[in-house]
């Protein structure tokens, strides 16, 4: 949430219950103002809280002039002094990919995963149980990066694509229509698009190039339930914002 | 002028004769500059008449339009067909004013009486306009003075008269909207008529009904036949196609079609139906006060004894805590609940939280009834148990009787020894899972629809499965094991496991009440009833933070069974007894079941199993900034999105989430159970392979080896004995 809507997004998004109190929120207005001087960020979207055991998480995003660029993500155990993240690599998810449970709450604590590797020497192969720590904070980061590519979600309209290259945010975006909100054509993943290439022509040719350039969650599986629209009050809320 | 005949029914001058003015104007004007050349004296005079003619009649149908308006018994339809033949009026009276053109009257054709005599009115007319336009001027003011006065009489007078016009009865609508018979002195004609006629007639009333006949609305839509006849013939009229008759069927369909189709205006947008306007308007239903408020004393009795919690108040504490609804939605809660305690004999009444749905989400309200108050449902309950009881005896018998007509046939179809397991029998209300009755609805506004209570083996299933809610109560939960209802009793179960797990109070809030009989009358169950403490001073809190001692669970464990309190399955009662005593021999060596026990109640927190060594809550400050005004959260880690809260003497639980446990891996649905064995297995149907030709001839070599050895054998006992007898 831009931390300059911040309020009203909480408020909307409030329908499933997880909300900020009043301490909190007006911590993060503050902090977030400062961390978007300090790092020259063109927006600090406040991404959300990951719960954990002691304390919980509080991630926000900076993002520079191109929207789509590599975003980068700070953490704050007290909304107050923000953290910079490292970037997510493959690697990083293959070794948080053992890891389960819930987070402990302390970026540096270490989950210990045994694992059995084979060793060689000379010529003979045995398995040795070689134990790998692996740090909460890089598990953070692979966590925050899956679920950025599963669900982060913009409506259609909201960026637009200008000719020399970087995306913008549209200005005269104004909202969906309620009948466009119903559809989930009409939102797009906020991530580098995958499929989009592999659309026929004929797909491609009713495509809008300044502002259809990112996956649509048309043809995301599971479908229907994957991702449901509810209206919510009064505006329709995405499950994934 | 006095010679025209008594029209038996005025003119109405509503806006027919608005409209008929603009049109005569139009075609006075046009008319104009056409009899000029010829008969300029006479124009003079005539447009002068006119305008008289045409101001006192605007003024008229003026007052007569506002007069129309108060009270219009017409529908907008039939003022079309005014309109309608208004236009084809024009062509009448207008000629007539024009005095001295004969030429241009044309009396129009129409089948109806009413045109033609309105033509000879017309033509009556004209000839008095050219016998003397003194004299008309001077019928024209009477004529103007009159219609003022008799204007409610008329109107009444139309009132009545309306039901008479239907199905082209010579006194049709032509008539009345002749302008010319406005001002016309057979008006004066009128109030005589006026007070003659008051009761109706017989041909009335039969006219009356038949057009209430007609203005039955059909059953698949609000269009009456009367109205759709009043649109077909209004279309036409419009239109004037060149053969109506011909066109009469397409005509009628395209009607039919436009009257759920309505044109919108192009000029003015209609506003959408929105669903929000929608949820506008039943969130408008709960903001209305409930009865009118008889008096200030009622209201004070409200205000002393509702059932209905202070949800705002709670609402604030666990918003300090980073949970919860916004706050407008917990208002609209808090008038739903009130909603809820004025529609059912409640008790108590608690907010218990909101489950979260793929499509809608449940809003939850745990309810305790009055003494008493339950009976209904029980009954019904009972009444369906019994039909299944007599069911399964029924079944018993028709097996015994199937055993009799199998024993006769030789070959013995295996029956089946699978037996299903006894059915535990479910709690009663007011005790154990089915303490609370809960109440269920998707948002505020929405009746609230009651849950049934929980049965043991639906708790059973319900810790194998993990399945999203819809929204939808009566939806079916598909999935393996099969889960022995539909969604509301999916629901019901995963409150019940929630409530039993999560609802925690701080220590001493609650205390047993005195003691009525041993425990161990009991079964070693447990006490299962507790109270208010009285005396409780509230924790500190920080140390209700600190340890999870101080927190205690006030409701009572659920068994592996499903039930709090323990019940042996196959204790059977009675009835079952007598049907079932050969099966009992086999059973009772085979089954012993063990008690089970759980947790009593008032456990405090810190007795809770660990998860992957983790503690299974979470406490922590409100605010860590402000101890000493924070309030003390503790979280559950085992079903994530259930809090409470405690700050001095008060505390509260809810849960809001998705209704599932939480397990670290990540959950693989049971794979069905193996097929199972449907006949035991032995040499007699087990299949062999033939044997081989060189197995049968080794078979056989073999046997008369063995003959031989045999005949062999025989031979030589019979030499011995012959030996010995010779001997």
């Amino acid at each position: 949430m831009d931390e300059e809507s911040l309020l009203l997004s909480l408020e909307l998004a409030s329908g499933s219950g997880q909300g900020l109190s009043p301490d909190r929120r007006a911590s993060l207005l503050t902090s977030l103002m400062l961390v978007k001087r300090d790092y020259r960020f063109d927006r600090v979207l406040f991404w959300g809280r990951i719960l954990s055991l002691v304390a919980d998480y509080y991630i926000a995003q900076g993002l520079s002039e191109d929207q789509l660029s590599p975003r980068k993500t700070l953490y704050s155990l007290n909304c107050m002094e923000w953290s910079l993240l490292p970037p997510a690599t493959e690697e990083m998810e293959m070794q948080t990919s053992v890891v389960k449970g819930r987070f402990m709450g302390d970026p540096s604590h270490e989950y210990e995963h045994t694992e059995l590797q084979k060793v060689n020497e000379g010529e003979k192969v045995f398995e040795e149980e070689v134990v790998v720590q692996i740090k909460e904070e890089t598990r953070l980061v692979s966590i925050i990066d899956q679920i950025d590519k599963a669900v982060a979600v913009i409506p259609r309209g909201a960026l637009f694509k200008t000719p020399f290259g970087p995306i913008r945010v549209n200005r005269t975006f104004e909202g969906l229509s309620s009948s466009e909100a119903k559809k989930l054509s009409s939102y797009f993943h906020f991530r580098e698009p995958v499929e989009l290439k592999n659309k026929t022509l004929l797909e491609k040719a009713d495509l809008d190039p300044s502002l259809d350039f990112m996956d649509s969650l048309e043809h995301d599986i599971p479908k229907g339930p994957g991702a449901e629209l509810r209206l919510g009050r009064e505006r329709p809320q995405c499950a994934g914002e | 002028m006095g010679d025209l005949p008594p029209d038996p029914e005025p003119p109405p001058q509503p806006t027919s004769s608005r409209r008929n003015s603009q049109v005569s104007e139009r075609r006075r004007s046009r008319e104009h500059s056409r009899p000029q050349p010829t008969v300029p004296g006479e124009v003079q005079q005539v447009p002068l008449d006119a305008q008289i003619l045409r101001s006192s009649r605007e003024m008229v149908s003026n007052q007569i339009n506002r007069g129309w308006s108060q009270g219009a018994s017409l529908t907008p339809n039939e003022n079309f067909i005014f309109q309608a033949e208004e236009a084809q009026r024009g062509g009448i009276e207008y000629p007539s004013l024009n005095t001295g053109f004969p030429s241009e009257v044309q009396p129009q054709t129409y089948p109806s009486e009413g045109r033609l005599q309105a033509s000879h009115n017309a033509s009556l007319m004209l000839q008095q306009l050219q016998q003397g336009k003194g004299n008309l001027f001077q019928q024209l003011e009477s004529a103007y003075q009159e219609p003022r006065a008799d204007l409610l009489g008329q109107y009444t007078r139309y009132q009545r008269e309306d039901l008479q016009f239907s199905q082209g009865t010579q006194h049709g609508p032509y008539l009345r909207d002749d302008p010319v018979l406005q001002f016309s002195p057979s008006e004066l004609g009128f109030m005589p008529f006026n007070v003659e006629v008051p009761e109706p007639d017989p041909r009335e009333l039969a006219v009356q009904n038949a057009k209430a006949y007609l203005l039955q609305t059909s059953v698949n839509c609000d269009l009456s036949l009367y109205e759709h006849l009043v649109n077909l013939l209004t279309k036409i009229l419009n239109q004037r196609p060149e053969d109506p008759l011909f066109l009469l069927e397409s005509l009628n369909r395209t009607t039919q079609w436009e009257w759920f189709h309505p044109k919108l205006d192009t000029l003015r947008d209609d506003p959408e139906m929105q669903t929000t306007y929608e949820m506008a308007e039943r969130h408008k239903a709960l903001f209305s006060q409930s009865g009118g408020g008889e008096g200030e004393q009622e209201m004070e009795e409200e205000v002393a004894e509702t059932a209905v919690p202070n949800i705002m108040e709670k609402a604030f504490y666990f918003e300090q805590a980073g949970v919860g609804l916004s706050s407008d939605e917990s208002f609209r809660i808090f008038l739903a609940l009130k909603q809820l305690v004025e529609q059912w004999p409640i008790h108590t009444c608690r907010f218990w939280g909101k489950i979260l749905g793929l499509r809608r989400s449940y809003l939850v309200a745990e309810v305790e009834f009055r003494e008493g108050e339950e009976e209904v449902e029980e009954e019904e309950v009972e009444e369906v148990m019994e039909g299944g009881e007599v069911m399964e005896a029924h079944g018993e018998e028709e097996g015994e009787e199937g055993e009799e007509d199998e024993e006769k046939v030789t070959d013995v179809i295996p029956k089946p020894t699978w037996k299903p397991p006894p059915v535990v029998p479910k709690e009663e209300s007011r005790n154990g899972t089915n303490k609370y009755l809960y109440f269920v609805c998707n948002e505020p506004g929405q009746p609230w629809v009651r849950l049934p209570h929980v049965t043991p083996i639906q708790i059973v299933q319900a810790r194998k499965i993990k399945k999203f809610f819809t929204g939808f109560l009566d939806a079916p939960v598909i999935s393996y094991p099969p889960f022995p209802g539909n969604e509301a009793n999916y629901l019901r179960a995963q409150i019940a496991r929630i409530s039993a797990a999560t609802h925690i109070s701080p220590l001493g809030f609650y205390q047993f009440g005195e003691e009525e009989g041993d425990e161990e009358e009991e079964g070693g169950a447990g006490r299962d009833s507790y109270e208010e403490n009285p005396d409780f001073e509230g924790i500190p809190v920080l140390e209700l933070v600190d340890s999870m001692a101080n927190w205690v669970h006030h409701t009572q464990h659920i068994l592996p069974q499903g039930r709090c309190t323990w019940v042996n399955p196959l204790q059977k009662t009675e009835e079952e007894e007598e049907l079932g005593e050969e099966e009992e021999k086999a059973d009772e060596g085979i089954e012993e079941v063990e008690q089970e026990v759980g947790p009593p109640l008032l456990t405090p927190l810190s007795e809770d199993a660990e998860i992957m060594h983790m503690s299974p809550w979470t406490a922590r400050l409100s605010c860590s900034l402000s101890p000493q005004y924070s309030v003390a959260v503790v979280r559950s880690n085992l079903w994530p999105g259930a809090y409470a809260y405690a700050s001095g003497k008060k505390f509260e639980n809810i849960y809001i989430g998705w209704g599932h446990k939480y397990s670290p891996e990540n959950f693989n649905p049971s794979l069905p159970a193996p097929v199972q064995q449907e006949y035991p297995s032995s040499p007699e149907i087990m299949e062999m392979s033939d044997p081989t030709v060189e197995e049968e001839q080794a078979l056989k070599a073999a046997q008369e080896q063995a003959l031989a050895a045999a005949e062999e054998e025989e031979e030589d006992e019979e030499e011995d004995e012959d030996e010995d007898q010779d001997d």
